[in-house]
């Protein structure tokens, strides 16, 4: 009983350490930021492999998930007789949430992923020590970049995974289950706020943004720099990017819902 | 990859972007209400305003022409201040119009409908419309029914 | 400041440890000016570490490094990086940028530190790039290079600065004797054609010997022997000459640090009753 607690309390120790190391990592890359300033052709490399990379997979699933949102809420609401609502129900639960939840997931499992992967390489290949060695500083040259261009890419790639999620939505109610077209979109309007609705849902994105490229840079600066390492600390950006957006998407919607 | 298609896809990657602004603003949410021409406001008061929000739609004969701005509870009188946005296009009211609290089908959302007067003079801006009819409360309807017929007893 | 009697590198009563292992116990190194120096030693003795504490990348626990008279540990974040960029530093895998191609590697320092004008930066890069022999690489990704070639791309770019030192990590391990060669002739020409100090960090003796003017073997965190590689060559020490000649058993053991055979194996047996 002892030796459980002993562990359960070196284990809160642990995760208090590598916390405050990542805040202070953080802080480092964050007063590295003004330097991007001078440099934005950093800026757009990055944002290429961030999300021009990701563009494609966000499509495809804005498509389909709109279109199974207007599916399974055509087949509730047609009981009520309210199945004109459905482009209502499609455009605020993708504005809301799933827009920013499920790129979120997303953007962790390709970009970010890909962030942690080949900034662990790079250490593991000595790269970024032969930067510091060339006197360049890896957070201004490697690290602000890819913060930025994640934070930036994030809420963009939310925005168009719910436009298209509601063209998806469209597709379906509309031309294929035979509603209103006009309906579909006014209906739509009437209880979709820009303000309240699209905005908060492009914070919510931003917020992902922040926490899944922080948690990929970090974990790829901080790896242990052999293949098994980079492997590892690749899983745990996942897996922490997702859970980290799945609570953050609870903490945000109570908030601002 | 060269450093000109890199900036290339970053571009277009930023005119999807704005597209996609663009439909969620003006198609997915009521940015055109907002933006879309001039408007003139209204004021109405009612005892009870039922489920109404504000961005509701305020509408005549069954056409849009305007929306709710804004409700605000007026402690003095014991009303509801409700401001309605109308569209300029619309400035043709009646002062004797009268605005009633209306729900779309049985559940659905809650609106203004304007009916139009007689009067000669119109309604312009910041007026205030008199004739008001607060909204249908199932629970009280269904009150007052079963209380008639107790009392018809 | 250039006064060649002192050594460019002072190190003194240098302790550093690395969790609960101790790597160096009081080390205490000269590096002379415009000399090769080969600093030895086993596997694990911390060598790399060496380097690393002397291009201000790790912070020693005690004890000092003077670089050109300038103490490594208490310089500040600008100076450190103004001392860094007198000095190159060969990575044992190149540690080439493998987005960017040969030519754009070795034109990474200038275009980072620099303002200079593009065809200038040309000019500089096919220079060094020729210096190494692989002007004809230029437009090659860094994947596409054999480790030999690899090497040599990061000497060019190591010395595109004209720094006043280069410390090279292991730079012929793994190299077949061809690459060898070149490596060794382009240490020592570039090193006595731009009058460099060369600090080489390497476990293949003999080759690292042959173009050394002094040598340093360190071993248990602390120096074992230095002189030119005569002097060791004539060492007296027994440990010294199991290293140089590569002796299997002898004051290190063959046998790594263990309890007794025979008690283990009985107390294995006994264990199986």
């Amino acid at each position: 009983m002892v030796n459980f607690i002993e562990k359960f309390g070196g284990w809160w120790l642990d995760l208090l350490v590598s916390l405050g190391n990542a805040t202070l990592f953080l802080a480092q890359m964050l007063s590295s930021l003004p330097s991007l300033l001078k440099r934005p052709s950093l800026l757009v490399k990055e944002m290429y492999s961030t999300g021009v990379m990701t563009l494609s997979i966000i499509l495809v699933s804005g498509l389909f998930v709109g279109m199974v949102l207007a599916l399974q809420g055509y087949n509730i609401l047609i009981d009520f007789g309210q199945e004109n609502r459905t482009g209502t129900l499609v455009a605020l639960t993708l504005v809301r949430e799933l827009g920013p939840v499920v790129t979120g997931l997303l953007f962790a499992g390709r970009a970010g992923s890909a962030m942690t992967a080949e900034i662990g390489l790079m250490k593991a290949t000595e790269q970024l020590s032969g930067l510091e060695m060339m006197a360049v500083d890896p957070f201004k040259r490697v690290f602000a970049p890819r913060f930025v261009a994640g934070c930036l890419s994030l809420p963009m790639l939310a925005a168009m995974f719910s436009a298209v999620g509601a063209f998806g939505g469209y597709l379906l109610t509309v031309l294929v289950l035979g509603v209103d077209s006009s309906a579909y979109w006014s209906l739509m309007q009437l209880s979709v706020s820009f303000t309240a609705d699209v905005c908060n849902g492009l914070i919510k994105g931003a917020v992902f943004g922040f926490v899944v490229t922080w948690i990929a840079i970090y974990q790829g600066a901080e790896c242990i720099p052999t293949s098994e390492g980079v492997s590892s600390a690749t899983t745990r950006t996942v897996v922490y990017s997702s859970l980290a957006i799945l609570a953050l998407d609870f903490l945000l919607t109570a908030v601002m819902f | 990859m060269n450093s000109r298609a890199v900036k290339l896809m970053v571009g277009v990657f930023m005119l999807i972007f704005l597209a996609a602004m663009l439909v969620l603003a003006l198609r997915v949410s009521n940015l055109t209400s907002l933006s879309g021409g001039e408007s003139y406001s209204l004021i109405a008061k009612f005892e009870n305003i039922g489920g109404l929000k504000s961005g509701a739609s305020v509408s005549a004969s069954g056409v849009r022409v305007g929306k709710v701005e804004s409700i605000v509870y007026d402690v003095e009188t014991f009303e509801a201040i409700v401001n309605l946005s109308i569209d300029t296009k619309f400035s043709a009211f009646p002062l004797d119009t009268s605005a009633n609290i209306y729900t779309a089908g049985l559940l659905g959302e809650q609106y203004i409908g304007l009916e139009p007067g007689a009067e000669l003079d119109v309604l312009v801006n910041s007026d205030e419309i008199d004739d008001t009819q607060s909204a249908l409360v199932l629970e009280r309807l269904i009150g007052q029914v079963l209380f008639s017929r107790s009392g018809g007893d | 400041m250039s006064d060649d009697s002192t050594a460019l590198v002072q190190i003194r009563d240098l302790h550093f440890s690395r969790g609960s292992k101790h790597i160096f116990r009081g080390l205490d190194v000269d590096i002379p000016r415009g000399k090769v120096t080969t600093i030895l030693g086993p596997s694990g003795t911390g060598k790399t570490t060496l380097l690393k504490l002397i291009g201000g990348q790790l912070k020693s626990d005690q004890g000092t490094i003077h670089v050109d008279g300038l103490e490594v540990g208490k310089l500040n974040r600008r100076d450190l990086y103004a001392l860094r960029k007198r000095m190159g530093m060969l990575f044992q895998s190149g540690a080439l940028l493998t987005d960017l191609s040969v030519f754009d590697n070795i034109a990474f320092p200038l275009r980072e530190h620099t303002d200079l004008p593009e065809n200038l930066i040309s000019h500089l890069v096919l220079m060094r790039l020729h210096a190494v022999g692989l002007r004809g690489a230029r437009d090659l990704a860094p994947a596409e290079l054999s480790g030999g070639m690899a090497r040599r791309a990061a000497l060019a770019r190591a010395l595109v600065f004209d720094p006043m030192m280069i410390m090279y990590d292991e730079p012929f391990t793994g190299q077949d004797p061809i690459s060898m060669g070149i490596l060794l002739a382009l240490i020592k020409t570039v090193n006595a054609a731009l009058g460099l100090t060369s600090l080489m960090v390497s476990h293949d003796l003999n080759e690292a010997l042959s173009i050394s003017d002094y040598a340093v073997i360190i071993s248990e965190g602390v120096v074992v022997e230095a002189g030119s590689p005569e002097q060791l060559r004539a060492s007296e020490s027994a440990w010294v000459q199991q290293f140089l000649q590569g002796k299997p058993d002898g004051p290190v053991p063959f046998q790594a640090a263990a309890p007794d055979y025979e008690t283990e194996l009985l107390g294995a047996s006994g264990g199986l009753h």
